[in-house]
């Protein structure tokens, strides 16, 4: 009778101190992993851009604008049309760039090749590149997100 | 003078009791036989390894961890410190080394079943020590933030993003924000210099002791070794000269073949043609390249990093799923899986180099 109560008195008591043990490492564990992982950017992404002026670019070439914080690629195609797009690779964040011989854009991390729509045609990627809207303002070649 | 020494030793030792250690070390010995030589691939390690102490902390003095600054105070160690561009380029090269005299003693232990009972935790160290010095080279490699270690580890952290569930989170955490900048250096600083030489010590402890504490394994099926010699001074000091040996090496690499610093690392810019890791993660970013962007329903990269994961995970428990070593008998498969890996990362990295480019 008096082991039985001693054996619960025991166990009330290793409970008591696992949970206060668990409670004492939650407290220290939650803000470090917190504190380990960075805030999100309150820089807001930007509506449009100036991606450059009409008349900078020659045919058949390509150059990386800044899209707030990220790289854009603007082409300007042999035919003589604009094209923008986030100019990350849809395979492993690398930067790609517009290549004239072969009309394509391209990566190098990789060898991964898009056509001058952003679909990818040929290498890793795996998706296309993002797309852009480009409208012609004025002189100003305006770069937004699709919506 | 001696007496001040030993008066020193007596008093240690009555405290201590350090009399135990050195009759042990004393009466320690190491057998002479045709794979001796493979016995000094680890004390080499450690040499570079120290090396890479020495001068990380001289290193240390100059250098600034951020996107600003890193590339020109590396710049300004290289032109402007006296003999900078000698301790930067040792500190490159004794890297290179290290992680080189890592396989190497990892492979001759594999081949020669030296993990097998009663070593196990020593293989096991060995391996994170393995796992913790690539992860030097990773972080190490953004420090000087020029193009191409920045688009490296782009790719690098972004392959960790494959991973289901926690993949965003630790891209996150590795890069200190969504993308590399600034704030991944800052970051794989830390790492660098603080978080992975903490773990190094520790582990590197441990490894020492379990090796000097079990003395040198000898291999499955060798009874009886004819000759043998004293640890102190006969193997102790034979260490000492492949070190010598090893430093007039790496002396020569370092001043014929400064290390380069490129141009730096500019976020706007496309990635250079000719992007490549260091040597050592080449085989596995070759590998990546040969997947397809598919397989099945899954992401070609999910399917690659889940089988490097599997067997980063085997060749830490290989001294447990070798039942045959353990029995002190041959086990080929084990040597079979040995000789392939070295082929493996062996001709992949020399085609990475020739033929894929």
């Amino acid at each position: 009778m008096m082991e039985e109560k001693n054996k619960s008195r025991r166990n009330f008591i290793n409970y008591l101190l696992g949970g206060g043990f668990t409670l004492v490492a939650s407290s220290v564990i939650y803000p470090i992993v917190r504190f380990m992982l960075p805030p999100k950017s309150t820089e807001a992404e930007p509506m449009a851009v100036s991606a450059g002026k009409v008349g900078e670019m020659h045919l058949n070439s390509g150059k990386i604008f800044k899209f707030g914080r990220k790289p854009g690629l603007l082409i300007y195609t042999k035919q003589g049309e604009y094209r923008a797009f986030m100019a990350t690779c849809s395979h492993l964040d690398c930067i790609v760039q517009f290549r004239d011989d072969s009309e394509s854009i391209w990566c190098a991390c990789h060898n991964g090749y898009y056509d001058v729509n952003g679909n990818n045609v040929s290498g890793p990627p795996p998706r296309p590149l993002e797309n852009l809207d480009v409208i012609i303002k004025d002189d100003d070649i305006m770069v937004s997100k699709i919506t | 003078m001696r007496t001040y020494i030993t008066n020193i030793f007596d008093w240690l030792d009555k405290r201590y009791n350090i009399k135990v250690v050195i009759r042990f070390l004393a009466e320690k010995k190491v057998p002479i036989y045709k794979h001796t030589i493979w016995y000094y691939m680890g004390g080499i390690t450690l040499l570079f390894f120290i090396i890479q102490v020495i001068t990380g902390i001289l290193l240390l003095l100059y250098y600034r961890p951020t996107a600003e600054g890193a590339f020109e105070s590396v710049q300004f160690i290289m032109t402007q410190v006296h003999y900078g561009w000698l301790i930067r380029s040792i500190h490159s090269w004794s890297a290179n080394l290290m992680v080189l005299f890592v396989f190497i003693h990892m492979f001759s232990v594999l081949l020669l079943k030296s993990y097998r009972s009663p070593r196990e935790l020593t293989w096991v160290t060995g391996v994170l020590l393995m796992y913790i010095s690539l992860a030097f080279g990773f972080t190490g490699y953004l420090l000087p933030w020029n193009e191409l270690s920045f688009f490296a580890t782009k790719v690098g952290t972004d392959i960790a993003g494959v991973i289901p569930f926690v993949g965003e989170f630790i891209v996150r955490f590795l890069r200190g924000g969504e993308d590399v900048t600034g704030a991944t250096l800052t970051r794989l600083f830390g790492f660098h210099v603080a978080v992975l030489p903490g773990a190094v010590l520790i582990i590197l402890a441990i490894h020492l002791l379990m090796v000097q504490r079990q003395g040198m394994s000898k291999p499955v099926g060798l009874k009886e070794v004819k000759r043998e010699m004293l640890f102190f001074p006969d193997f102790f000091l034979r260490d000492f000269l492949g070190w010598l040996f090893a430093i007039g090496i790496l002396a020569i690499l370092a001043a014929v073949f400064p290390w380069e610093l490129g141009q730096k690392a500019d976020p706007f810019s496309p990635a250079p043609e000719g992007i490549k890791p260091e040597w050592y993660f080449l085989f596995m970013f070759q590998t990546l390249k040969f997947f397809p962007a598919k397989i099945l329903i899954f992401d070609g990269e999910l399917v690659a990093t889940f089988i490097f994961a599997v067997v980063g995970i085997f060749w830490i428990l290989v001294p447990f799923l070798d039942f045959k070593s353990k029995k002190e008998m041959k086990s080929p498969i084990f040597s079979i899986i040995g000789i392939f890996a070295i082929l493996y990362v062996g001709i992949i990295t020399l085609l990475s180099y020739f033929v894929f480019k």
